[in-house]
């Protein structure tokens, strides 16, 4: 299970951007979190993975609780979640080669042996082929390079995937693939899944539930609890 | 090769002539050539046609990459210097006298810099919040904007510059604010609202809804729309289905550099639906509909194939594919959805 505790996050503790907010994940679930742009979706969604640290309230991972975020966090559960993010461009970094983008956590910690049986079982999974794999990001489109972060989410077989946005940018046709790419891994691995988005139709088709993140927000009206729908 | 119906080509015909007599924008055979490295050529657009009409929107659908960006681009003569440009894009101005009909892709920069951009086509940017100077406010973005444009006196631009927000309904208590201080539909408008000061007959649309939520998307789809309702001619370019058939009376789908398919949204949207296979697999792929994507990934346009370049993701590709099909009755495919088989 995946729990938010009454989190409280955002980035001035006068003013965070939601208070007293409580989600759960359960095993191999996958939630659709919607809400209108600015509600504090993307917080939440770093919250969740580990990389930003709320002002108050718990964060429960598979029974033990979070006391680290980022780079403090054990390695153990920082492997644990897997994220995509909305921008690929932002996400990449601009030097690496496609290849290296996807093996960079594996490098990471300490794993470069399973490199090349790892991308040769990723790769046609997530739709890349071999001759991306030499260029740098620049050198393709943005479909192709949300497949590699795609991709580098999985490598390292995370039991939670957080997808922020993840097909915001793409076509329609991509945005499927994609989808369908997760939705593959899901089921040979039982992965929970948390998808962040404001596309209600797209969620509701993936996520076997989705909650709404509804009224105005930061404008002084806290929001208390998610509504299950 | 399925022989289209004579009658419908002939109407079809019919139709295209009517639009090219009153377009306001009249594009034949554009094509970009980048040059690259180690004689490498990407070809981005290859023979795009198409004509848009004052009071017509047509949307420009297709996966990123696959050159709608560069054809923009093209007519607003911003292309990087190793581009290569064929082709013309007549722009018309009918009812002026002052402006004659100018070839865009012909035009040299000063021409484009002082009578086009801006005044003859406004363009509505991709990601507004980079295309505002961040250190400058969004009145002193509108008064810039009036002045370079209008020439509008000094003691009367505050009141144009207010104007120019109200007509975008960008909020005027918002106009002190900085780019970083708006949120995505408030920047949203700020760039409508600059593109719509110098009254350009032509406006110009990148990729305007992307990264907004759904209810911004369809609230800046209605606010293009009243634009082509004031008479506007409007090029859309997005690769959002929904926010095209929001607005858009005729839809032109790209695929690697080339229009596969121009159809009218009516029907593209509705049941009969469009006709060529990858226009087709990108609506089914939509999650209200099959939610299946497109197999395999379009081609590298350093490399097209000779013929068709969507065959080798056709499920329908046979022998005949391996020719380039032309474009005949608004769809470029050897065996169109649709039409029965000859």
């Amino acid at each position: 299970m995946l729990e938010l505790h009454s989190v409280t996050a955002g980035y001035d503790r006068r003013a965070p951007v939601f208070r007293d907010v409580s989600l759960t994940v359960g095993a191999g679930e996958s939630v659709g979190l919607l809400g209108p742009s600015g509600c504090g979706k993307s917080t939440l969604a770093r919250v969740a993975a580990l990389l930003h640290r709320p002002d108050a309230g718990r964060v429960v991972l598979d029974g033990t609780e979070v006391r680290a975020w980022r780079h403090r966090a054990p390695r153990a559960q920082r492997t644990a979640v897997g994220v995509v993010f909305q921008q690929p461009r932002l996400s990449a970094d601009p030097r690496l080669r496609l290849a290296d983008l996807v093996a960079e956590p594996l490098r990471a910690t300490g794993r470069r042996g399973e490199i090349p049986a790892r991308l040769a079982e990723l790769l046609p999974a997530v739709g890349l082929t071999d001759d991306l794999l030499g260029r740098r990001p620049h050198e393709v489109s943005d479909g192709q390079l949300q497949r590699a972060c795609l991709a580098r989410a999985l490598v390292l077989r995370p039991r939670w995937l957080v997808c922020d946005e993840m097909t915001a940018m793409l076509d329609a046709s991509t945005t499927a693939a994609l989808v369908a790419a997760v939705e593959s891994y899901r089921a040979e691995t039982g992965a929970g899944l948390l998808a962040v988005g404001h596309d209600r139709v797209l969620l509701k088709r993936w996520c076997d539930r989705t909650v709404e993140w509804a009224g105005p927000n930061g404008a002084g009206e806290p929001v208390k609890a998610l509504a299950g729908g | 090769m399925t022989a289209p119906d004579a009658h419908l080509v002939r109407a079809l015909e019919a139709v295209t002539a009517e639009r090219a007599a009153d377009a306001v924008l009249s594009v034949r055979g554009l094509t970009v050539r980048f040059r690259m490295r180690g004689g490498r050529s990407v070809a981005a657009v290859t023979d795009a046609d198409f004509d848009l009409a004052a009071g017509e929107c047509l949307a420009l659908v297709g996966e990123s990459g696959c050159g709608k960006s560069v054809l923009a681009s093209a007519l607003l003569g911003l292309l990087p210097g190793n581009a290569e440009t064929r082709g013309t894009a007549l722009l018309a101005a009918p009812d002026d006298a002052e402006h004659p009909t100018v070839d865009l892709l012909a035009a040299d920069e000063r021409t484009l810099a002082r009578t086009v951009r801006g005044r003859r086509i406004g363009l509505v940017p991709q990601s507004p919040a980079a295309h505002l100077t961040p250190v400058r406010t969004v009145r002193a973005h509108l008064e810039e904007t009036v002045r370079a444009l209008t020439g509008t006196p000094r003691r009367e631009r505050r009141a144009a510059a207010e104007a120019a927000a109200e007509r975008a309904a960008f909020p005027a208590g918002h106009l002190d604010r900085h780019p970083h201080e708006l949120s995505g539909g408030l920047a949203q408008r700020a760039a409508t609202a600059l593109a719509l000061i110098g009254d350009a007959p032509l406006l110009l649309a990148d990729e305007p809804t992307t990264g907004l939520d759904r209810e911004l998307v369809d609230r800046t789809a209605d606010e293009l729309r009243r634009q082509a309702d004031r008479g506007k001619a409007l090029l859309l370019i997005t690769h959002d289905l929904a926010a095209a058939r929001r607005v858009a009376d005729r839809v032109a789908v790209m695929y690697a550099g080339r229009i596969v398919e121009i159809a009218p949204a009516a029907r593209f949207f509705g049941e009969s639906g469009p006709r060529h296979p990858y226009a087709r697999g990108l609506l089914d792929a939509l999650p209200e509909r099959e939610f299946t994507p497109i197999p395999g990934l379009p081609p590298e346009l350093t490399d097209l194939p000779e013929g068709c370049a969507f065959a080798p993701r056709c499920a329908g590709a046979d022998a005949a594919c391996a020719a380039p099909p032309e474009f005949l009755a608004g769809v470029a495919c050897h065996h169109p959805l649709g039409a029965s088989r000859a």
